[in-house]
Protein backbone atom coordinates (compact mmCIF):
# COMPACT_ATOMS: atom_id res chain seq x y z
CA UNK A 1 0.00 0.00 0.00
CA UNK A 2 1.67 3.52 -0.74
CA UNK A 3 1.24 6.64 1.34
CA UNK A 4 1.38 9.85 -0.16
CA UNK A 5 5.18 11.38 0.02
CA UNK A 6 4.12 13.92 3.24
CA UNK A 7 1.58 12.06 5.04
CA UNK A 8 4.15 11.76 8.15
CA UNK A 9 5.50 15.10 7.53
CA UNK A 10 5.92 16.35 11.16
CA UNK A 11 3.33 19.02 12.65
CA UNK A 12 3.51 18.43 16.55
CA UNK A 13 1.30 20.28 18.83
CA UNK A 14 -1.20 19.61 21.73
CA UNK A 15 -4.71 19.93 21.49
CA UNK A 16 -6.16 23.06 23.24
CA UNK A 17 -6.03 21.93 27.45
CA UNK A 18 -10.12 21.84 28.04
CA UNK A 19 -10.59 19.90 25.13
CA UNK A 20 -8.07 17.13 26.07
CA UNK A 21 -9.29 16.75 29.52
CA UNK A 22 -13.12 16.62 28.25
CA UNK A 23 -12.40 13.89 25.66
CA UNK A 24 -10.03 12.20 28.41
CA UNK A 25 -13.23 12.25 30.52
CA UNK A 26 -15.32 10.97 28.04
CA UNK A 27 -13.37 8.28 27.62
CA UNK A 28 -12.87 7.23 31.14
CA UNK A 29 -16.78 7.38 31.47
CA UNK A 30 -17.69 5.26 28.24
CA UNK A 31 -14.91 2.52 29.43
CA UNK A 32 -16.63 2.68 33.07
CA UNK A 33 -19.67 2.27 31.56
CA UNK A 34 -18.59 -0.31 29.20
CA UNK A 35 -17.61 -2.43 32.57
CA UNK A 36 -19.68 -5.06 33.63
CA UNK A 37 -18.89 -5.15 37.07
CA UNK A 38 -18.18 -1.37 37.38
CA UNK A 39 -22.30 -1.18 36.52
CA UNK A 40 -22.89 -3.97 38.65
CA UNK A 41 -20.76 -2.24 41.50
CA UNK A 42 -22.51 1.43 40.89
CA UNK A 43 -25.87 1.23 39.42
CA UNK A 44 -26.99 -2.57 40.06
CA UNK A 45 -26.58 -2.47 43.85
CA UNK A 46 -27.49 0.32 45.12
CA UNK A 47 -30.81 0.36 42.78
CA UNK A 48 -31.65 -3.21 44.33
CA UNK A 49 -30.89 -2.30 47.82
CA UNK A 50 -33.28 0.71 47.47
CA UNK A 51 -36.12 -0.99 45.75
CA UNK A 52 -35.29 -4.11 48.32
CA UNK A 53 -35.21 -2.73 51.43
CA UNK A 54 -37.59 -0.11 50.34
CA UNK A 55 -40.47 -2.59 49.61
CA UNK A 56 -40.13 -5.17 51.87
CA UNK A 57 -39.37 -3.96 55.40
CA UNK A 58 -36.32 -6.13 56.67
CA UNK A 59 -34.82 -3.54 58.73
CA UNK A 60 -36.27 -1.84 61.09
CA UNK A 61 -35.51 1.59 60.06
CA UNK A 62 -37.22 3.38 62.64
CA UNK A 63 -40.33 5.94 62.25
CA UNK A 64 -41.58 7.15 58.80
CA UNK A 65 -41.42 5.38 55.52
CA UNK A 66 -38.22 3.15 55.15
CA UNK A 67 -37.69 4.64 51.73
CA UNK A 68 -37.27 8.17 53.45
CA UNK A 69 -34.57 6.19 55.46
CA UNK A 70 -32.79 4.41 52.63
CA UNK A 71 -32.71 6.88 49.89
CA UNK A 72 -30.07 8.88 51.06
CA UNK A 73 -28.49 6.17 52.60
CA UNK A 74 -28.11 4.60 49.08
CA UNK A 75 -27.23 8.19 47.67
CA UNK A 76 -24.34 8.13 49.83
CA UNK A 77 -23.42 4.50 48.55
CA UNK A 78 -23.33 5.40 45.33
CA UNK A 79 -20.97 8.33 45.47
CA UNK A 80 -18.83 5.50 47.74
CA UNK A 81 -18.99 2.98 44.72
CA UNK A 82 -18.25 5.91 41.83
CA UNK A 83 -15.31 7.60 43.81
CA UNK A 84 -13.70 4.74 45.56
CA UNK A 85 -14.39 1.39 44.74
CA UNK A 86 -15.05 2.15 41.04
CA UNK A 87 -12.03 4.40 40.14
CA UNK A 88 -9.85 2.57 42.62
CA UNK A 89 -10.28 -0.65 40.32
CA UNK A 90 -10.26 1.05 37.75
CA UNK A 91 -7.06 3.31 38.23
CA UNK A 92 -4.89 0.37 39.49
CA UNK A 93 -5.72 -1.84 36.35
CA UNK A 94 -4.49 1.23 34.23
CA UNK A 95 -1.69 1.67 35.96
CA UNK A 96 -0.57 -2.35 35.86
CA UNK A 97 -1.84 -2.17 32.14
CA UNK A 98 0.60 0.97 31.47
CA UNK A 99 -2.24 3.20 30.67
CA UNK A 100 -1.10 5.94 33.06
CA UNK A 101 2.47 5.42 31.99
CA UNK A 102 1.61 6.00 28.22
CA UNK A 103 -0.44 9.17 28.99
CA UNK A 104 2.23 10.54 31.21
CA UNK A 105 3.90 10.86 27.76
CA UNK A 106 1.26 11.87 25.92
CA UNK A 107 0.51 16.10 25.41
CA UNK A 108 -2.25 15.85 28.91
CA UNK A 109 -0.38 16.81 31.40
CA UNK A 110 -0.93 14.78 34.86
CA UNK A 111 -2.92 17.50 36.45
CA UNK A 112 -5.15 17.08 33.54
CA UNK A 113 -5.62 13.63 33.79
CA UNK A 114 -6.92 13.59 37.58
CA UNK A 115 -8.92 16.45 36.61
CA UNK A 116 -10.49 14.26 33.79
CA UNK A 117 -10.88 11.51 36.32
CA UNK A 118 -12.54 13.88 38.89
CA UNK A 119 -15.44 15.00 35.91
CA UNK A 120 -15.81 11.40 34.82
CA UNK A 121 -16.76 10.71 38.29
CA UNK A 122 -19.06 13.36 39.03
CA UNK A 123 -20.91 12.94 35.51
CA UNK A 124 -21.53 9.12 36.76
CA UNK A 125 -22.77 10.31 40.23
CA UNK A 126 -25.20 12.18 38.21
CA UNK A 127 -26.59 10.05 36.14
CA UNK A 128 -26.22 7.58 39.51
CA UNK A 129 -28.15 10.32 41.50
CA UNK A 130 -30.94 10.52 38.78
CA UNK A 131 -31.72 6.90 38.59
CA UNK A 132 -31.48 6.58 42.10
CA UNK A 133 -34.05 9.68 42.94
CA UNK A 134 -36.65 8.43 40.18
CA UNK A 135 -36.79 4.77 41.80
CA UNK A 136 -37.31 6.40 45.10
CA UNK A 137 -39.50 8.91 44.15
CA UNK A 138 -41.68 6.02 42.20
CA UNK A 139 -41.24 4.41 46.07
CA UNK A 140 -43.13 7.10 47.19
CA UNK A 141 -39.48 9.22 48.67
CA UNK A 142 -40.69 12.33 49.85
CA UNK A 143 -37.25 14.96 50.59
CA UNK A 144 -36.95 17.67 52.54
CA UNK A 145 -34.26 20.33 52.56
CA UNK A 146 -31.92 22.97 51.14
CA UNK A 147 -30.52 21.14 47.73
CA UNK A 148 -27.40 23.44 48.70
CA UNK A 149 -26.16 21.29 51.44
CA UNK A 150 -27.01 17.80 49.59
CA UNK A 151 -24.82 19.14 46.84
CA UNK A 152 -21.91 20.07 49.20
CA UNK A 153 -22.59 16.52 51.27
CA UNK A 154 -21.84 15.21 47.86
CA UNK A 155 -19.29 17.13 46.28
CA UNK A 156 -17.14 16.43 49.80
CA UNK A 157 -18.35 12.82 49.91
CA UNK A 158 -16.88 12.30 46.44
CA UNK A 159 -13.54 14.34 47.19
CA UNK A 160 -12.65 12.40 50.47
CA UNK A 161 -13.91 8.84 48.97
CA UNK A 162 -11.74 9.70 45.20
CA UNK A 163 -8.64 10.54 47.70
CA UNK A 164 -8.40 7.14 49.46
CA UNK A 165 -9.95 4.90 46.31
CA UNK A 166 -6.30 6.63 44.40
CA UNK A 167 -4.64 6.60 47.31
CA UNK A 168 -5.11 2.87 47.78
CA UNK A 169 -5.13 2.75 43.65
CA UNK A 170 -1.52 4.88 43.35
CA UNK A 171 0.33 2.58 46.40
CA UNK A 172 -0.94 -1.26 46.10
CA UNK A 173 -1.03 -4.09 43.41
CA UNK A 174 -3.95 -3.95 41.17
CA UNK A 175 -5.18 -7.18 42.12
CA UNK A 176 -5.04 -6.32 45.80
CA UNK A 177 -6.86 -2.81 45.15
CA UNK A 178 -9.48 -5.06 43.44
CA UNK A 179 -9.79 -7.40 46.68
CA UNK A 180 -9.77 -4.54 49.01
CA UNK A 181 -11.88 -1.80 46.95
CA UNK A 182 -14.34 -4.59 47.44
CA UNK A 183 -14.23 -5.58 50.70
CA UNK A 184 -13.72 -2.24 51.81
CA UNK A 185 -17.42 -1.38 50.21
CA UNK A 186 -19.30 -4.28 51.77
CA UNK A 187 -17.98 -3.63 55.26
CA UNK A 188 -18.75 0.07 54.71
CA UNK A 189 -22.05 -0.83 53.27
CA UNK A 190 -23.05 -2.97 56.14
CA UNK A 191 -21.08 -0.79 58.83
CA UNK A 192 -21.87 2.55 57.56
CA UNK A 193 -25.30 3.96 58.23
CA UNK A 194 -26.27 3.08 54.31
CA UNK A 195 -29.55 0.26 54.97
CA UNK A 196 -28.77 -0.69 58.54
CA UNK A 197 -29.01 2.48 61.05
CA UNK A 198 -26.24 2.95 63.27
CA UNK A 199 -27.88 3.03 66.19
CA UNK A 200 -28.32 -0.44 65.89
CA UNK A 201 -24.71 -0.83 66.75
CA UNK A 202 -22.91 -1.28 70.56
CA UNK A 203 -22.52 2.72 71.98
CA UNK A 204 -18.66 2.28 71.54
CA UNK A 205 -18.92 1.09 67.98
CA UNK A 206 -21.29 3.57 67.14
CA UNK A 207 -18.30 6.46 67.99
CA UNK A 208 -15.81 4.77 65.75
CA UNK A 209 -18.36 4.27 63.02
CA UNK A 210 -19.87 7.57 62.96
CA UNK A 211 -16.62 8.91 62.06
CA UNK A 212 -16.52 6.82 59.00
CA UNK A 213 -17.06 9.05 55.82
CA UNK A 214 -19.86 6.61 54.53
CA UNK A 215 -21.46 7.04 57.63
CA UNK A 216 -21.14 11.66 57.76
CA UNK A 217 -22.14 11.17 54.52
CA UNK A 218 -25.04 8.74 55.01
CA UNK A 219 -25.81 10.36 58.08
CA UNK A 220 -25.43 14.29 56.75
CA UNK A 221 -27.71 13.29 53.93
CA UNK A 222 -30.12 11.80 55.81
CA UNK A 223 -30.55 14.60 58.28
CA UNK A 224 -31.14 17.12 55.27
CA UNK A 225 -33.05 15.35 53.13
CA UNK A 226 -35.66 12.90 55.97
CA UNK A 227 -35.44 15.44 58.69
CA UNK A 228 -35.21 18.40 56.86
CA UNK A 229 -31.88 19.51 58.77
CA UNK A 230 -30.07 23.04 58.39
CA UNK A 231 -26.47 22.65 57.20
CA UNK A 232 -25.07 19.44 58.79
CA UNK A 233 -21.32 21.17 60.06
CA UNK A 234 -20.30 18.06 61.70
CA UNK A 235 -20.75 16.04 58.82
CA UNK A 236 -19.46 18.12 56.66
CA UNK A 237 -16.35 18.45 58.85
CA UNK A 238 -15.80 14.61 59.28
CA UNK A 239 -15.55 14.69 55.23
CA UNK A 240 -13.97 17.56 54.80
CA UNK A 241 -10.77 16.15 56.75
CA UNK A 242 -10.97 13.06 54.87
CA UNK A 243 -10.76 14.70 51.80
CA UNK A 244 -7.74 16.55 52.83
CA UNK A 245 -5.72 13.45 54.21
CA UNK A 246 -6.84 11.51 51.78
CA UNK A 247 -5.84 13.75 48.91
CA UNK A 248 -2.62 14.96 50.42
CA UNK A 249 -1.92 11.35 50.95
CA UNK A 250 -2.91 10.10 47.53
CA UNK A 251 -0.21 13.39 46.01
CA UNK A 252 2.97 12.26 48.20
CA UNK A 253 2.69 8.51 47.43
CA UNK A 254 0.74 7.71 44.17
CA UNK A 255 3.02 5.69 41.77
CA UNK A 256 2.21 6.26 38.28
CA UNK A 257 4.18 3.03 37.43
CA UNK B 1 18.12 18.25 7.48
CA UNK B 2 18.86 19.75 10.79
CA UNK B 3 22.22 19.89 12.06
CA UNK B 4 21.64 19.56 15.57
CA UNK B 5 20.93 16.28 17.14
CA UNK B 6 17.89 15.10 18.63
CA UNK B 7 18.86 13.02 21.31
CA UNK B 8 22.01 13.85 22.84
CA UNK B 9 22.87 11.76 26.24
CA UNK B 10 25.91 13.12 28.47
CA UNK B 11 27.70 10.61 31.11
CA UNK B 12 24.02 9.24 31.92
CA UNK B 13 23.71 7.36 35.63
CA UNK B 14 20.76 5.93 36.62
CA UNK B 15 21.07 3.58 39.18
CA UNK B 16 17.35 1.46 40.99
CA UNK B 17 18.41 0.51 44.35
CA UNK B 18 22.34 -1.10 44.55
CA UNK B 19 21.94 -1.67 40.65
CA UNK B 20 23.57 0.24 38.27
CA UNK B 21 21.63 0.07 35.29
CA UNK B 22 23.11 2.85 32.91
CA UNK B 23 26.91 3.56 33.56
CA UNK B 24 28.35 6.97 32.39
CA UNK B 25 26.40 6.71 29.17
CA UNK B 26 27.16 9.01 25.85
CA UNK B 27 24.95 8.85 23.16
CA UNK B 28 24.23 11.29 19.88
CA UNK B 29 21.20 10.58 17.67
CA UNK B 30 21.51 12.76 14.72
CA UNK B 31 18.46 13.29 12.62
CA UNK B 32 17.58 9.63 10.86
CA UNK B 33 16.56 6.74 12.09
CA UNK B 34 19.17 5.46 15.33
CA UNK B 35 19.20 2.22 16.53
CA UNK B 36 19.74 1.19 20.07
CA UNK B 37 21.25 -2.20 19.95
CA UNK B 38 22.09 -4.57 23.25
CA UNK B 39 21.68 -7.63 25.11
CA UNK B 40 18.66 -7.88 27.94
CA UNK B 41 19.36 -5.37 31.02
CA UNK B 42 22.11 -3.50 28.81
CA UNK B 43 20.36 -0.66 29.88
CA UNK B 44 18.70 0.22 26.57
CA UNK B 45 15.37 0.57 27.86
CA UNK B 46 16.34 2.69 30.85
CA UNK B 47 17.76 5.09 28.76
CA UNK B 48 15.12 5.35 26.18
CA UNK B 49 12.91 6.09 28.95
CA UNK B 50 15.00 9.17 30.44
CA UNK B 51 14.81 10.59 26.63
CA UNK B 52 11.20 10.07 27.16
CA UNK B 53 10.82 12.05 30.50
CA UNK B 54 9.93 8.79 32.92
CA UNK B 55 12.92 8.82 34.57
CA UNK B 56 15.06 11.24 36.28
CA UNK B 57 18.78 10.93 35.80
CA UNK B 58 20.84 10.17 39.02
CA UNK B 59 23.74 12.29 37.07
CA UNK B 60 24.53 13.26 33.21
CA UNK B 61 22.40 15.45 31.02
CA UNK B 62 19.79 14.42 28.61
CA UNK B 63 18.33 16.79 26.08
CA UNK B 64 15.67 15.83 23.42
CA UNK B 65 15.30 18.50 20.66
CA UNK B 66 17.32 20.55 22.57
CA UNK B 67 14.91 20.03 25.51
CA UNK B 68 14.92 18.83 29.23
CA UNK B 69 12.79 15.39 29.12
CA UNK B 70 12.25 16.05 32.61
CA UNK B 71 11.85 19.92 33.49
CA UNK B 72 10.57 20.86 30.02
CA UNK B 73 8.35 17.95 29.69
CA UNK B 74 5.19 20.17 28.73
CA UNK B 75 6.89 21.78 25.86
CA UNK B 76 8.57 17.89 24.63
CA UNK B 77 5.36 15.85 24.67
CA UNK B 78 3.35 17.41 22.09
CA UNK B 79 6.81 16.82 19.60
CA UNK B 80 7.53 13.11 20.84
CA UNK B 81 5.84 10.14 20.36
CA UNK B 82 6.24 6.72 22.40
CA UNK B 83 5.51 3.44 22.03
CA UNK B 84 5.99 1.63 25.23
CA UNK B 85 7.20 -1.79 25.30
CA UNK B 86 3.52 -3.56 26.58
CA UNK B 87 0.15 -2.03 27.03
CA UNK B 88 -1.09 1.72 27.29
CA UNK B 89 -4.35 0.83 26.45
CA UNK B 90 -7.38 0.49 28.29
CA UNK B 91 -8.59 -2.99 28.30
CA UNK B 92 -11.68 -2.19 27.47
CA UNK B 93 -10.60 0.41 24.92
CA UNK B 94 -11.34 -0.38 21.00
CA UNK B 95 -8.21 -0.09 18.83
CA UNK B 96 -9.83 2.64 16.38
CA UNK B 97 -11.37 4.03 19.62
CA UNK B 98 -8.26 4.22 21.53
CA UNK B 99 -6.20 5.77 18.34
CA UNK B 100 -8.68 8.55 17.91
CA UNK B 101 -8.65 9.37 21.57
CA UNK B 102 -4.66 9.57 21.40
CA UNK B 103 -5.16 11.39 18.11
CA UNK B 104 -7.68 13.99 19.61
CA UNK B 105 -4.75 15.13 22.22
CA UNK B 106 -3.36 16.69 19.39
CA UNK B 107 -3.58 20.04 16.92
CA UNK B 108 -3.10 18.38 13.67
CA UNK B 109 -2.86 14.47 14.23
CA UNK B 110 -2.97 12.25 11.30
CA UNK B 111 -6.17 10.48 9.65
CA UNK B 112 -6.81 8.11 12.15
CA UNK B 113 -8.48 5.66 9.31
CA UNK B 114 -6.02 5.84 7.00
CA UNK B 115 -3.45 4.55 9.60
CA UNK B 116 -5.90 1.82 11.00
CA UNK B 117 -6.00 0.60 7.09
CA UNK B 118 -2.17 1.07 6.31
CA UNK B 119 -1.73 -0.59 9.52
CA UNK B 120 -4.43 -3.52 9.22
CA UNK B 121 -5.91 -2.83 12.01
CA UNK B 122 -9.57 -2.55 9.97
CA UNK B 123 -10.44 -6.03 11.13
CA UNK B 124 -10.29 -5.85 14.71
CA UNK B 125 -13.99 -4.05 14.60
CA UNK B 126 -15.73 -3.83 17.98
CA UNK B 127 -12.89 -6.31 19.41
CA UNK B 128 -11.67 -4.61 22.86
CA UNK B 129 -7.68 -4.45 23.46
CA UNK B 130 -7.51 -7.32 25.76
CA UNK B 131 -8.88 -9.65 23.52
CA UNK B 132 -6.40 -8.49 20.69
CA UNK B 133 -3.45 -10.97 18.80
CA UNK B 134 -0.56 -9.42 20.30
CA UNK B 135 0.76 -8.68 17.18
CA UNK B 136 -2.18 -6.01 16.78
CA UNK B 137 -1.63 -4.72 20.19
CA UNK B 138 2.00 -4.34 19.40
CA UNK B 139 0.42 -2.33 15.55
CA UNK B 140 -1.80 -0.47 17.69
CA UNK B 141 0.72 0.76 19.93
CA UNK B 142 2.78 1.90 16.65
CA UNK B 143 0.29 3.79 15.33
CA UNK B 144 -0.40 5.91 18.52
CA UNK B 145 3.81 6.77 18.59
CA UNK B 146 2.84 8.17 15.02
CA UNK B 147 -0.73 9.54 14.95
CA UNK B 148 0.26 12.93 16.34
CA UNK B 149 2.90 14.06 13.80
CA UNK B 150 5.42 13.90 16.02
CA UNK B 151 9.09 15.44 15.04
CA UNK B 152 10.79 12.09 17.16
CA UNK B 153 9.28 9.00 17.58
CA UNK B 154 10.64 6.10 20.21
CA UNK B 155 9.87 2.64 19.52
CA UNK B 156 11.02 -0.21 22.38
CA UNK B 157 11.24 -3.26 20.02
CA UNK B 158 8.55 -2.68 18.06
CA UNK B 159 8.44 -5.89 16.40
CA UNK B 160 9.09 -8.32 19.28
CA UNK B 161 7.48 -11.28 18.31
CA UNK B 162 5.21 -9.75 15.16
CA UNK B 163 4.93 -12.34 12.62
CA UNK B 164 6.72 -11.39 9.07
CA UNK B 165 3.82 -9.97 7.35
CA UNK B 166 3.77 -7.29 10.61
CA UNK B 167 6.93 -6.93 10.73
CA UNK B 168 7.21 -5.76 6.89
CA UNK B 169 4.95 -3.31 7.44
CA UNK B 170 6.12 -1.87 10.28
CA UNK B 171 9.16 -1.37 8.79
CA UNK B 172 7.75 0.31 5.71
CA UNK B 173 6.14 2.64 8.12
CA UNK B 174 9.39 3.35 9.67
CA UNK B 175 10.91 3.76 6.11
CA UNK B 176 8.05 6.43 5.52
CA UNK B 177 8.54 8.35 8.73
CA UNK B 178 12.12 8.84 7.47
CA UNK B 179 11.41 9.91 4.19
CA UNK B 180 9.20 12.65 5.44
CA UNK B 181 11.62 13.70 8.05
CA UNK B 182 10.57 12.06 11.50
CA UNK B 183 13.48 11.33 13.28
CA UNK B 184 12.85 7.40 14.86
CA UNK B 185 14.82 6.05 18.38
CA UNK B 186 14.21 2.27 18.04
CA UNK B 187 15.51 -0.06 20.45
CA UNK B 188 15.61 -3.67 19.21
CA UNK B 189 17.38 -7.57 19.41
CA UNK B 190 16.84 -8.28 15.60
CA UNK B 191 20.15 -7.12 13.51
CA UNK B 192 18.55 -7.43 10.75
CA UNK B 193 15.80 -4.90 11.83
CA UNK B 194 18.64 -2.04 12.43
CA UNK B 195 20.72 -3.15 9.04
CA UNK B 196 17.58 -2.81 7.47
CA UNK B 197 16.29 0.42 8.83
CA UNK B 198 18.88 2.26 10.91
CA UNK B 199 21.37 5.69 9.67
CA UNK B 200 23.40 5.23 13.03
CA UNK B 201 23.65 2.05 15.39
CA UNK B 202 24.64 2.35 19.26
CA UNK B 203 25.55 -1.15 20.55
CA UNK B 204 25.08 -0.79 23.98
CA UNK B 205 26.20 -3.52 27.06
CA UNK B 206 26.47 -3.03 30.74
CA UNK B 207 25.00 0.87 31.06
CA UNK B 208 27.13 1.70 28.14
CA UNK B 209 27.59 2.63 24.42
CA UNK B 210 30.04 0.24 23.26
CA UNK B 211 30.62 0.63 19.55
CA UNK B 212 28.50 3.34 17.93
CA UNK B 213 28.57 4.20 13.78
CA UNK B 214 26.96 3.41 10.50
CA UNK B 215 25.83 -0.46 9.97
CA UNK B 216 28.39 -0.80 7.29
CA UNK B 217 30.92 1.07 9.73
CA UNK B 218 30.57 -1.79 12.49
CA UNK B 219 30.41 -4.28 9.90
CA UNK B 220 33.59 -3.41 8.46
CA UNK B 221 35.31 -2.54 11.27
CA UNK B 222 38.11 -5.27 11.69
CA UNK B 223 35.97 -8.05 10.83
CA UNK B 224 37.58 -10.70 8.32
CA UNK B 225 35.43 -11.70 5.34
CA UNK B 226 35.16 -14.92 3.38
CA UNK B 227 34.57 -15.23 -0.55
CA UNK B 228 34.18 -19.10 -1.50
CA UNK B 229 33.99 -20.72 -5.10
CA UNK B 230 33.96 -24.14 -6.72
CA UNK B 231 36.05 -25.41 -9.73
CA UNK B 232 38.08 -27.58 -11.08
CA UNK B 233 40.34 -29.70 -8.47
CA UNK B 234 44.08 -29.09 -8.23
CA UNK B 235 43.56 -24.90 -9.39
CA UNK B 236 47.14 -23.03 -9.05
CA UNK B 237 46.29 -21.32 -6.02
CA UNK B 238 49.65 -19.39 -5.73
CA UNK B 239 48.84 -17.76 -8.96
CA UNK B 240 45.52 -16.96 -7.50
CA UNK B 241 47.48 -15.53 -4.62
CA UNK B 242 49.51 -13.27 -6.48
CA UNK B 243 46.91 -11.81 -8.19
CA UNK B 244 45.33 -11.02 -5.02
CA UNK B 245 45.97 -7.92 -2.61
CA UNK B 246 48.65 -8.66 0.07
CA UNK B 247 47.00 -9.54 3.30
CA UNK B 248 44.60 -12.05 1.35
CA UNK B 249 45.03 -15.57 2.18
CA UNK B 250 43.91 -18.41 -0.46
CA UNK B 251 43.44 -21.66 -0.09
CA UNK B 252 41.78 -24.88 -1.82
CA UNK B 253 40.00 -26.75 1.15
CA UNK B 254 38.69 -29.69 -0.45
CA UNK B 255 39.55 -30.48 -3.85
CA UNK B 256 37.42 -28.25 -5.53
CA UNK B 257 36.54 -25.96 -3.06
CA UNK B 258 38.34 -22.55 -2.83
CA UNK B 259 38.48 -20.21 0.11
CA UNK B 260 39.56 -16.49 -0.20
CA UNK B 261 39.92 -14.24 3.48
CA UNK B 262 40.57 -10.68 3.04
CA UNK B 263 38.96 -8.18 2.72
CA UNK B 264 35.80 -8.65 0.42
CA UNK B 265 34.81 -5.86 -1.90
CA UNK B 266 33.71 -5.32 -5.65
CA UNK B 267 37.41 -5.38 -6.65
CA UNK B 268 38.69 -8.29 -4.85
CA UNK B 269 35.35 -10.34 -6.90
CA UNK B 270 36.33 -8.48 -9.92
CA UNK B 271 40.52 -9.99 -9.31
CA UNK B 272 38.90 -13.23 -8.60
CA UNK B 273 36.76 -13.79 -11.53
CA UNK B 274 39.34 -12.38 -14.02
CA UNK B 275 41.47 -14.98 -12.53
CA UNK B 276 39.54 -17.50 -13.12
CA UNK B 277 38.85 -15.88 -16.74
CA UNK B 278 42.71 -15.94 -17.82
CA UNK B 279 42.38 -19.72 -16.44
CA UNK B 280 39.80 -20.41 -18.36
CA UNK B 281 38.20 -21.96 -15.15
CA UNK B 282 34.49 -21.45 -14.99
CA UNK B 283 33.82 -20.52 -10.90
CA UNK B 284 30.26 -21.85 -10.24
CA UNK B 285 28.69 -21.29 -6.73
CA UNK B 286 30.28 -18.09 -5.97
CA UNK B 287 29.80 -17.11 -2.55
CA UNK B 288 30.67 -14.21 -0.66
CA UNK B 289 30.15 -14.10 3.58
CA UNK B 290 30.70 -10.43 4.59
CA UNK B 291 30.42 -10.25 8.26
CA UNK B 292 27.11 -9.04 9.66
CA UNK B 293 26.16 -6.91 12.15
CA UNK B 294 25.29 -10.22 13.96
CA UNK B 295 28.48 -10.70 14.00
CA UNK B 296 29.84 -8.12 15.27
CA UNK B 297 27.28 -7.68 17.86
CA UNK B 298 28.37 -11.28 18.85
CA UNK B 299 32.08 -10.30 18.35
CA UNK B 300 31.16 -7.06 21.30
CA UNK B 301 28.83 -8.34 23.67
CA UNK B 302 30.16 -11.69 23.80
CA UNK B 303 28.00 -15.03 23.25
CA UNK B 304 27.12 -15.88 26.87
CA UNK B 305 23.25 -16.01 28.01
CA UNK B 306 22.05 -13.06 29.31
CA UNK B 307 19.52 -13.08 31.78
Amino acid sequence: MTTAPGTYAPKPGAAPLPRMIGRQAALETRMLLRNGEQLLLTVVIPTLLLVLFGSVDIVDTGAGPAVDFLAPGVLALAVMSTAFTGQAIATGFERRYGVLKRLASSPLPRWGLMAAKTLSVLVTEVLQVLLLTVVALALGWSPHGDPLSVVLLLVLGTAAFSGLGLLMAGTLKAEATLAAANLVFLLLLVGGGVIVPLDRFPSGAQDVLGLLPISALSDGLRSVLQHGAGMPWGDLGVLAVWAVVGLAAAGALFRWE
Amino acid sequence: MRSEPVVQVRSLVKRYGGKTAVDGLDLTAQAGVTAVLGPNGAGKTTTVETCEGYRRPDSGTVRVLGLDPVAQSAALRPRIGVMLQSGGVYSGARADEMLRHVAGLHAHPLDVGALIERLGLGSCGRTSYRRLSGGQQQRLALAMAVVGRPELVFLDEPTAGLDPQARRATWDLVRDLRTDGVSVILTTHYMDEAEQLADAVAIIDAGRVIAEGTPEELCRGGAENTLRFTGRPGLDVGSLLKALPADCSAAELTPGAYRVVGKVDPQLLATVTSWCAQHGVMPDRISVERHTLEDVFLELTGKELRS
